[in-house]
């Protein structure tokens, strides 16, 4: 198939982008959306210029590395999956398609369609975890037996990759459906309840500060997640958050 | 034994590890503030290891070149990790893990080693369960077991398909609470192009700031190597796209032996190649082979008539089938090793009996399974004499719940509703036994330099059993290395800072910046993804499942033309001074194209067939591998010596005490 492609090109953070149009043809159905942009890319290099730069690793989902907002959509067309899992049978021949970097004050471009998520990594560290040394001795890991729907909810908030889609499709550029993924996975758990207070108030202390915008409940992030984070994580999060508050 | 130490404590197998830890040198807290110590490589053995360095008070520093720990290739595992609870009381044991492994890799790895492995795998999962690592559970609320190939227990701890991912952000989650107090410097989007050794030893490394393009000189008492397999030299893998080889092997061009290159796993349930634009493999995890049935046609017409559309499997009848690894193999059937299943399958497809287009894939079958817990379900929820239409659905329903995620991954990829109609699939490249030899502390041929996870050779021989990469992973980093390294460093509680001004940092910078300039200026021909597919190319076809030694010389001599032509000619577009994605992969493609001519080379030089190892020369009658403990009972070390097909070969023989050596056998 023919297409035309409209791409973000930036060459790094401090220099303006803009918009550049590419014609593209012989594109199969089978291949991939990425594997779409490296024919491209393999033109351009031909041709002299430089390659489009978008991230990517795993090619299958799991790694969260690949962010492109397609046609205006975070991952484009189809939902529940990740840009790389997208496939070109979503498209038709003559099609236009606008491919832009996530955008958000808390994710500045680094380059073409590259952003820079380490705000993530930071939220994160302000207490994404369980307090416990490798070097202890913990307990037999069957000592405490969990309920299993309290396991599969845990495990499901924790299935969350870091993508940042839902900061993308947000039009606050909230990053409430990550941060409170990440906190619903350790308060669901009896290992993650010690520190449940100080984590939840560290967490969104920090997401404040990396500067992303409030929440209005509109559930876009919820559409666009590429692995069904429920909104339920955002309640459950306010819930932790206000009772933390409470206690001080 | 030479120059190789294994340093393989005394003593009865049982108590190796632990008279050994108790033998350690200890080095004291307050000294240990005054100890740097650098891990390139964050997945599960280098995230782990960075954690457990900082938890126990060393100043870590910390390298990956994606924009987050987070996102190394270990979050991609599937099906599981094994460890040796017997929670199911099936009759396992430390010893039972031990043997199975030692088998599995078809007795080519070392006994302490493993026999360690096995013993630690127990306290992984206290560990990843005290974490809030959310494995699956049963209704009881306790923790749930499946089983992998190889094996006859059920012994493989999981979180759905995604058990690589929970562990690894169990091992980052650590890894951010020792950031956020200051234990741990992260190094994100950064690449080690080089290691530093001053008097013999390994003293920091260089690396690129992959935004700037800024080269950058770290220094640290020891230097940490925990970055992953090298699969990708066959470009086509179930490998993340950016995984490499660059850092073992610099390593090994300063000092370090490469043990058992030519060790790869090939896995047999794998996406098959759709069209040239391929960019990578997709594997559907080897749990599908709990219940899914391998087959292709027992007549060649039918293999015909379906490679041209004109057949569907659905259509053909049970008799008209051969289920060829339940008729080869009757006690293991489906659950054969992987390096059995593959070559069963590239056999079958080299005969003419391929179901796809290009005859390159096999049927993996999930409709007895389907129709079997569907009755079962049936009967369970009180139906009395169901339809088969009823059975089916009940069956699908069944069959979404264990293996949901993985079904839809492939309907995305193949456009084929897997439920309906059998999936096709073949064998790909996964998983590299091969990497830095070490010696039972970790310590690779460089003082001061450790291997940990994928990195070195240690604990699978020639064959990896499923399940065991993250045990290893994360037994090297959490319970293992932590350790090992405080010998080596209760040396340096004197040593002071190390200067990144010494002379060694300094050759080793312009080294490195004389090599990208170099890169930079190739005649601009072609693309650094042309030469990456031609080298992949040949290792496919003449390094790949069966090997001979005809193909194997065609394949070091081609693979060293192919390193000229790409030095002369390739295209690296933009500048060094910038992110530059290009440049990036000419680094990596580079070091495989010499990687590819030692890999040869091994496989050349061991005259027999062993695990993924497979010399068509070397085989019984009835096509089996034919392994030659004579002469080949060891570990082939290999020294670089200016090009790589004039590497020096070192051997370690492998000693067996406590294993009887046999033939494999899963008949
Ligand atoms: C699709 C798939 C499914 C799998 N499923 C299973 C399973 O179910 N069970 C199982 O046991 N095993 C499985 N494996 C194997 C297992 O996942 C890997 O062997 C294991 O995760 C490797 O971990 P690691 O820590 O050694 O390295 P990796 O996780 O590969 O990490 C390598 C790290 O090194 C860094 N790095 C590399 N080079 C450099 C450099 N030059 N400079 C800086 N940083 C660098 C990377 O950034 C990364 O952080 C699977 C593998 C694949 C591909
Ligand atoms: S919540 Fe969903 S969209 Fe947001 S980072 Fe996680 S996986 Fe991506
Ligand atoms: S590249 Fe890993 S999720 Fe898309």
């Amino acid at each position: 198939m023919k297409l035309n492609l409209k791409i973000w090109r930036q060459k790094n953070a401090d220099t303006k982008g803009e918009m550049v149009s590419y014609p593209l043809n012989g594109i199969e159905e089978d291949m991939s959306f990425l594997e779409m942009l490296d024919v491209l890319n393999e033109q351009l290099i031909n041709k002299g210029e430089e390659p489009v730069e978008f991230d990517h690793d795993c090619r299958e989902g799991i790694c969260g590395t690949c962010s492109l907002m397609i046609n205006g959509r975070a991952h484009g067309p189809d939902t529940r999956i990740t840009a790389c899992q997208l496939h070109m049978r979503s498209f038709n021949d003559g099609d236009e398609i606008v491919i832009e970097p996530w955008r958000a004050k808390a994710f500045p471009v680094v380059k073409d369609l590259i952003v820079d998520r380490s705000a993530f990594d930071r939220i994160q560290q302000a207490g994404g975890y369980i307090s416990i040394n490798t070097s202890g001795n913990p307990v037999d890991a069957n000592a405490i037996p969990i309920e299993k729907d309290m396991a599969d909810k845990a495990f499901n908030a924790a299935t969350c990759i870091g993508c940042g889609a839902c900061v993308a499709a947000c039009k606050n550029a909230s990053a409430m459906l990550f941060t409170s993924a990440k906190v619903s996975q350790f308060a669901l758990l009896p290992q993650g309840q010690v520190e449940a207070a100080e984590r939840v108030q560290n967490m969104v202390r920090q997401m404040d500060l990396e500067g992303f915008g409030n929440c209005t409940n509109t559930g876009a992030c919820e559409v666009e997640c590429p692995k069904g984070i429920s909104l339920e994580n955002i309640a459950r999060m306010n819930r932790e958050y206000l009772s933390a508050s409470v206690k001080g | 034994m030479g120059i190789l130490d294994s340093k393989i404590p005394k003593g009865p197998l049982a108590d190796k590890w632990t008279n050994h830890k108790n033998h350690i040198e200890l080095v004291n807290p307050a000294n240990k503030r005054n100890i740097d110590v650098i891990v390139v490589g964050t997945g599960l053995a280098g995230g782990s290891a960075a954690a457990t360095l900082a938890e126990l008070g060393y100043n870590v520093k910390t390298f990956c070149y994606q924009d987050s720990p987070r996102r190394a290739h270990s979050i991609a595992a599937q099906g599981g990790v094994n460890a040796a609870k017997n929670y199911q009381g099936d009759g396992d044991s430390v010893y039972r893990l031990f043997y199975d492994t030692v088998k599995g890799g078809d007795y080519r790895s070392r006994e302490a080693n493993v026999y360690r492995l096995a013993q630690v795998s127990t306290n992984i999962i206290d560990q990843c369960v005290a974490q809030g690592v959310p494995f699956a559970r049963e209704y009881g609320g306790l923790l749930d077991n499946r089983s992998f190939g190889g094996v006859l227990v059920s012994r493989t701890f999981y979180a759905k398909g995604q058990t690589g991912q929970q562990l690894l952000l169990g091992a980052y989650a650590a890894m951010n609470r020792q950031i956020q107090r200051g234990k741990i410097k992260s190094h994100t989007r950064h690449e080690m192009l080089d290691i530093v050794l001053v008097d013999g030893k390994a003293r920091g490394i260089i690396a690129r700031n992959l935004v700037t393009g800024e080269i950058e000189r770290h220094s640290a008492h020891a230097v940490v190597l925990a970055t992953g397999g090298y699969g990708n030299l066959f470009f086509l893998s179930t490998y993340c796209m950016g995984a490499n080889v660059m850092a073992a092997w610099k390593a090994h061009k300063r000092g370090a032996f490469f043990a058992n290159p030519c060790f790869t796993q090939i896995h047999p349930t794998c996406i098959p190649v759709s069209g040239d634009h391929q960019s990578k493999l997709t594997l559907m995890s080897e749990s599908l082979r709990n219940d899914g049935r391998i087959w292709v046609p027992k007549r060649l017409e039918d293999a015909k008539a379906i490679q041209e559309g004109k057949l569907k499997p659905t259509q053909l009848k049970e008799e008209d089938r051969d289920y060829y690894l339940e008729r080869r193999y009757p006690a293991f059937g489906n659950l054969v090793p992987r390096d059995v299943a593959s070559r069963a399958a590239k056999e079958r497809c080299d005969a003419g009996f391929g179901v796809n287009k290009t005859g390159e894939a096999v049927y993996l079958d999930f409709d007895s399974a389907i129709m079997r817990y569907g009755r079962e379900k049936a009967l369970t929820s009180g139906i009395k004499d169901p339809d088969n239409k009823t059975v089916r659905e009940l069956g699908e329903k069944v069959v979404e719940a264990k293996y949901g995620n993985l079904f839809q991954m492939y309907e995305k990829i193949v456009d084929q509703n897997p439920y309906k109609t059998p999936m096709m699939i073949y064998p790909a490249v996964h998983y590299t036994m091969g990497g830095l030899w070490v010696d039972y502390n970790l310590q690779t041929s460089i003082p001061g330099c450790y291997a940990a996870g994928e990195a070195n050779f240690s604990d699978h021989g020639a064959n990896r059993l499923g399940a065991s990469a993250l045990m290893q992973g994360l037994a090297d980093g959490y319970f293992v290395l932590p350790y090992t390294i405080g010998d080596y460093l209760s040396k340096d509680i004197r040593t002071g800072e190390i200067s990144t001004d010494l002379p060694e940092f300094e050759a080793a910078e312009t080294h490195v910046k004389e090599r990208i300039a170099k890169l930079m200026s190739g005649k601009g021909i072609h693309s650094v993804d042309y030469y990456h597919k031609k080298l992949g190319k040949i290792m496919w076809n003449k390094c790949g499942m069966s090997r001979n030694a005809k193909e194997l010389q065609e394949a070091i001599d081609e693979i060293a033309a192919l390193r000229a032509d790409f030095w002369e000619n390739v295209k690296v577009p933009g500048t060094a001074d910038n992110k530059n994605q290009e440049l990036e992969k000419a680094g990596r493609v580079a070091d495989f194209l010499e990687l590819g001519e030692l890999f040869a080379k091994d496989a050349l030089t061991r005259n027999e067939s062993c695990g993924g190892h497979f010399r068509e020369e070397y085989q019984t009658p009835e096509g089996e591998a034919l392994r030659d403990d004579e002469n080949f009972k060891f570990v082939s070390a290999w020294e670089y010596k200016g090009e790589p097909k004039d590497a020096v070969l070192h051997k370690e023989e492998l000693v067996y005490e406590n294993i009887e050596l046999k033939t494999r056998s899963y008949k």
